[in-house]
This record gives C-alpha cells, sequence and structure tokens, in this order.
C-alpha cells in the first residue's frame, strides 16, 4: 500500500472502535432503549471498510473486479425493484452483458470507449433489440428505466475504478496515485452521508425535500457541507493533486452532490413504494441505499479533477 | 445409485451448479428460514414458475442434508430422454410423478413419494402441477391431501418463492439475474376435512405472497 494510505486506513480503524465503543457505552447506560439499528449499521460500516481495504490493498485488478461486482448487484437490486416486462428479459441479459465490458474498457484505460460506451453505443443498441422483439407497449417506459438504471449503477460507478487508471501525478507530499483519490472520493462521499444524519438529529428543524425524503433537513445539509468540506481541504493536498482552493471546491462538490444522489434514489424507491432497495447491508438496506451518494459524486468528481489536473 | 456416489453426485450438483446459480447469479432473501423442517418425514409444498424453483429450494437446506430432500416432479417432462432421467434422478434427486388420471388397474403415481417419506425424507412437491403464468399461482391439486394422508404426522410446510418466474419463466434458457425472496410459512397438519385443509394451504400462500411481493400498479 503507497504513500499515506497505511495510515488513512489506521484512521478509519479508530473511527470505528471510537463508533463501536461509544454504542457499547450507550447500551450499557441505557439497557432498555434500543440501539439494533445503529449497532447493525456500524457492524456492516466494519465490513464495508474491510472491503475497501483489501480492494485497495493489492493490484488494481482486485478494486476493478470488486466494483464491476457492485455495479453488478446495484444493477440487479434495480432491475428487481422496478417493473419489467417479461419479453424484456433477452433485453436485460444485453444490459447486464455491459457491465463486464464497460469495466474491461476501465481496466485498458481506454478513456475514449469508456465515456461513450454505455451513455452512446448501449443507449443506440437497447431499444434496437427491443424493436427486434417487437412489443411495443410500455415501450418507452421500459427502454428508458433499463438505460436510466445502466447510467446510475455502472457507468456512474465506473468513474471511481477509471480513477485508479489516472496516472501518477505530483502532489504536495509526494506522488498521488488513483487509489488515494479512490480513497478520498468513497470516504469523503460515505463521510458526508453520516456527518448530514448526524447534524440532521441534532440540529434538524426545518425539512429540505418534505416530499422526497422527511427525514433530511436543511441543517443537516448545512451541517454535512461544512463539515465535508473542512475534511476536504484537511485531505487534499494528501490524497489529491488538487491546490487548497479546488479541496474546498472538491468538498462542496462532494456533500451537495452527495446529497443530490441520496434524495434522487429515495425518489424512485419512493416511487416504487420501499424504504430500502435491498436486505444485502443489515441496518442499511441494500447495496443501492449505500451507493446513492455515490452515483453522483463519482462521475462529477472524477471530471472536476480531470478536467483540472489530468 | 446408492449411497456415497448418489449423495456426493447431488452435493456436486448444489455446490456447483444451486449455489452458483441462486446465490451469485440471483442473490436470495429469505424469510423464516428456521421454520424449513430439518428432518423427515416432512412435506414442503412451494409454488411453482420455473426450472429454477428446485434449485432454490435445494439451496435453503444446510449441504449435508441435500441427500435426504427429494423434490417430486412430473415423469413426463423428465422423461423425455434417457439422459435427462438418469440426470434428473440421480443428480438433481427427483421423484418421477406422471400426471393425469389414474386408470384402473395402474400404480398409484404417488408410489414413490410414499417410499421416500416411509424413509424418512424431506419431500418437495409443487401442488399447482406445472409452471403456468410467471408469477401468478394456479389452482392447487389435491394429491398433496392424498399424500398427507398416509404420513398424518408428517407436517406440510408451505414454500413461497417471488422472482422465478421472472428470471427464467417457461420456454426460456437463461436465468435473467433478479433479486429473488422467498418466504417460509407455518407448518400445517393434514386434516380429514380435504376442502378445509386446501383451503388452509391456499391462504397460507396468500399470506406468504404478501409478505415478498411488492404490488406494482399497472396503468
Amino acid at each position: 500500500m503507497y504513500g499515506i494510505l497505511p495510515y488513512a486506513f489506521g484512521a478509519i480503524l479508530a473511527l470505528l472502535v471510537t463508533a463501536s465503543g461509544i454504542t457499547a457505552t450507550l447500551i450499557r447506560l441505557h439497557p432498555t432503549r434500543n440501539y439494533t439499528s445503529v449497532k447493525l449499521r456500524i457492524q456492516t460500516w466494519w465490513w464495508l471498510a474491510s472491503l475497501l481495504f483489501f480492494s485497495l490493498g493489492f493490484h488494481r485488478t482486485v478494486a476493478v473486479v470488486v466494483l464491476a461486482v457492485l455495479s453488478f448487484m446495484a444493477f440487479k437490486e434495480f432491475i428487481s425493484l422496478i417493473p419489467t416486462r417479461p419479453i424484456d428479459n433477452s433485453v436485460l441479459l444485453l444490459a447486464y452483458l455491459a457491465i463486464p465490458v464497460q469495466y474491461l474498457w476501465v481496466s485498458m484505460a481506454w478513456y475514449g470507449m469508456f465515456i461513450i460506451f454505455i451513455p452512446v453505443y448501449v443507449f443506440l443498441l437497447l431499444p434496437l433489440r427491443m424493436v427486434i422483439n417487437g412489443e411495443t407497449k410500455g415501450f418507452v417506459r421500459a427502454v428508458g428505466t433499463i438505460h436510466w438504471g445502466l447510467m446510475t449503477t455502472v457507468f456512474s460507478i465506473s468513474h471511481v475504478a477509471y480513477l485508479l487508471a489516472l496516472p501518477a501525478h505530483a502532489g504536495a507530499h509526494g506522488e498521488v496515485r488513483g487509489e488515494m483519490l479512490v480513497f478520498y472520493l468513497l470516504v469523503l462521499t460515505q463521510l458526508n452521508d453520516v456527518a448530514q444524519f448526524l447534524w440532521g438529529k441534532l440540529l434538524g428543524r426545518h425539512q429540505v425535500a418534505p416530499k422526497v425524503s422527511p427525514n433530511k433537513t436543511v441543517e443537516g445539509l448545512v451541517g454535512g457541507i461544512i463539515t465535508t468540506t473542512l475534511l476536504a481541504w484537511l485531505m487534499g493536498p494528501w490524497f489529491t493533486p488538487l491546490s487548497p482552493l479546488y479541496s474546498l471546491l472538491a468538498g462542496v462538490l462532494i456533500s451537495l452532490f452527495g446529497f443530490t444522489g441520496d434524495v434522487v434514489i429515495s425518489a424512485v424507491k419512493r416511487d416504487i413504494g420501499v424504504k430500502d432497495a435491498g436486505r444485502l447491508l443489515p441496518g442499511h438496506g441494500g447495496i443501492l441505499d449505500r451507493l446513492d451518494s455515490l452515483t453522483y459524486t463519482a462521475p462529477l468528481f472524477f471530471h472536476f479533477v480531470y478536467y483540472f489536473y489530468y | 445409485m446408492r449411497g456415497w456416489f448418489g449423495a456426493s453426485l447431488r452435493l456436486l450438483f448444489v455446490v456447483g451448479v444451486a449455489y452458483p446459480v441462486v446465490l451469485l447469479w440471483l442473490g436470495i432473501h429469505v424469510r423464516h428460514r428456521e421454520r424449513l423442517p430439518s428432518k423427515g418425514p416432512a412435506i414442503i409444498a412451494a409454488n411453482h414458475n420455473s426450472h429454477l424453483d428446485i434449485l432454490t429450494l435445494l439451496s435453503l437446506f444446510p449441504l449435508l442434508s441435500i441427500p435426504n430432500i427429494q423434490p417430486a416432479a412430473a415423469a413426463d417432462y423428465f422423461h423425455k430422454s434417457w439422459w435427462l432421467r438418469w440426470f434428473s434422478r440421480h443428480v438433481i434427486g427427483i421423484i418421477p410423478v406422471v400426471r393425469g388420471a389414474v386408470q384402473l388397474g395402474e400404480e398409484d403415481p404417488l408410489t414413490e413419494c410414499y417410499r421416500a417419506l416411509e424413509a424418512g425424507k424431506v419431500l418437495v412437491i409443487f401442488p399447482e402441477g406445472t409452471r403456468g403464468q410467471p408469477e401468478q399461482m394456479a389452482e392447487l391439486k389435491a394429491g398433496i391431501w392424498y399424500l398427507a394422508k398416509r404420513f398424518p404426522h408428517a407436517p406440510v410446510v408451505p414454500v413461497y418463492m417471488h422472482g422465478l418466474g421472472k428470471s427464467m419463466p417457461k420456454g426460456t434458457l437463461i436465468p435473467v439475474p433478479f433479486y429473488v425472496k422467498v418466504a417460509v410459512g407455518n407448518a400445517l397438519r393434514w386434516v380429514d376435512d380435504k376442502a378445509g385443509f386446501m383451503h388452509a394451504l391456499r391462504e397460507q400462500f396468500h399470506k406468504l405472497r404478501h409478505k415478498v411481493y411488492i404490488p406494482v400498479e399497472d396503468d
């Protein structure tokens, strides 16, 4: 593991030990109160942090394969939630096939293909396959939902993987590698979720999107933005080639659009009438419930860094 | 093909085919797995929409109990060719049941099922008799009542599976990845009142279906 990353994982370990310690103390102090949900959530965080460590600790291919599997599971969750027409099974198989292909472009570091494959080629191919099947009832909805699912769960998430394919770049404290950018993006996105949740619990008064996500508050959002931006500014010189000003901007970008991704997926779930997209991650819901903010922050952070520095 | 060789063929099938397809390719969430009987004689009554149903049901049980689980399935389908007959019987562990009315003087089509239950096996049957329309339940056939009549102390455990008919409906060969939800119901016991027994079973399926199914408004 390169550069600052071992220390960074040490910090995550310390954070999780603290979180588990606080929960254990709370449970002991208030044995009558129910802390099951918090406990489950923190347990799942341990698993997710281990997965990140495992992904970034070895060869890059491991991380790319892990991300491809996450995209597969997130897309499967999405497809299982939305209504699909039985006739579209062949179209869905093609859509699934796009997942390994997209990550193949990533591992080849073929930027041109990576960036147009799903938005152009798959976009044009899926309706063609549907026309061959010949069912026109529900055509627009089917082609729209399937492609939207691919864009959010595969195209967006694969930007995390493409950070690994970026060449090494000089930073303020030595060489910056893709693994460090991935760490920066993932940790800030997830901590932003936690910070918004905690600030909302602490100070939350005014709902920010009452119709879509009644638990989200203006206070939580603002608290999250301040916390994440501060952290982004502190971590920037160590993990990215960004200047202090650009680190601040990256923090605002990640916190603001992390929130956006979260409420967009909430809107999808509300439309379908479920609370969680799945049950794979105890205390959190499904993969999609955890990746929701990343579907926005991954492509936006990637292009921010890519435009200014690569 | 008895003994360790037959048993290892079946374990190999579950580890090499059922687990990868059901647990990795599809993904499964089970409610009330603890209600599944751990030993026979017992009858599992499941809804039937897809060939994946048998794989899914096999993946619900602990691996080492697999040789003790025997699905009953339509003889006419699995006896289409000699290799399918061999494969279904020895690798999947299927008990063939002849569908349709019994002619006078013919053997009871459930004979082999009786024998399995006598031997203390867990028998898996699909009371709808056919895979039918995707994600819709057909009328339940009364065969299960006759079966339970012979073994009034064997529990009849209903299992409802959602998503398999979407993944691989009748007539298709490649399963499309969809998350599958399974709900296991409370065990029923045989009662003399046939209509009452069938009604109770239908009610159980109805309740389980509501536990796993997200209603979607059609427009």
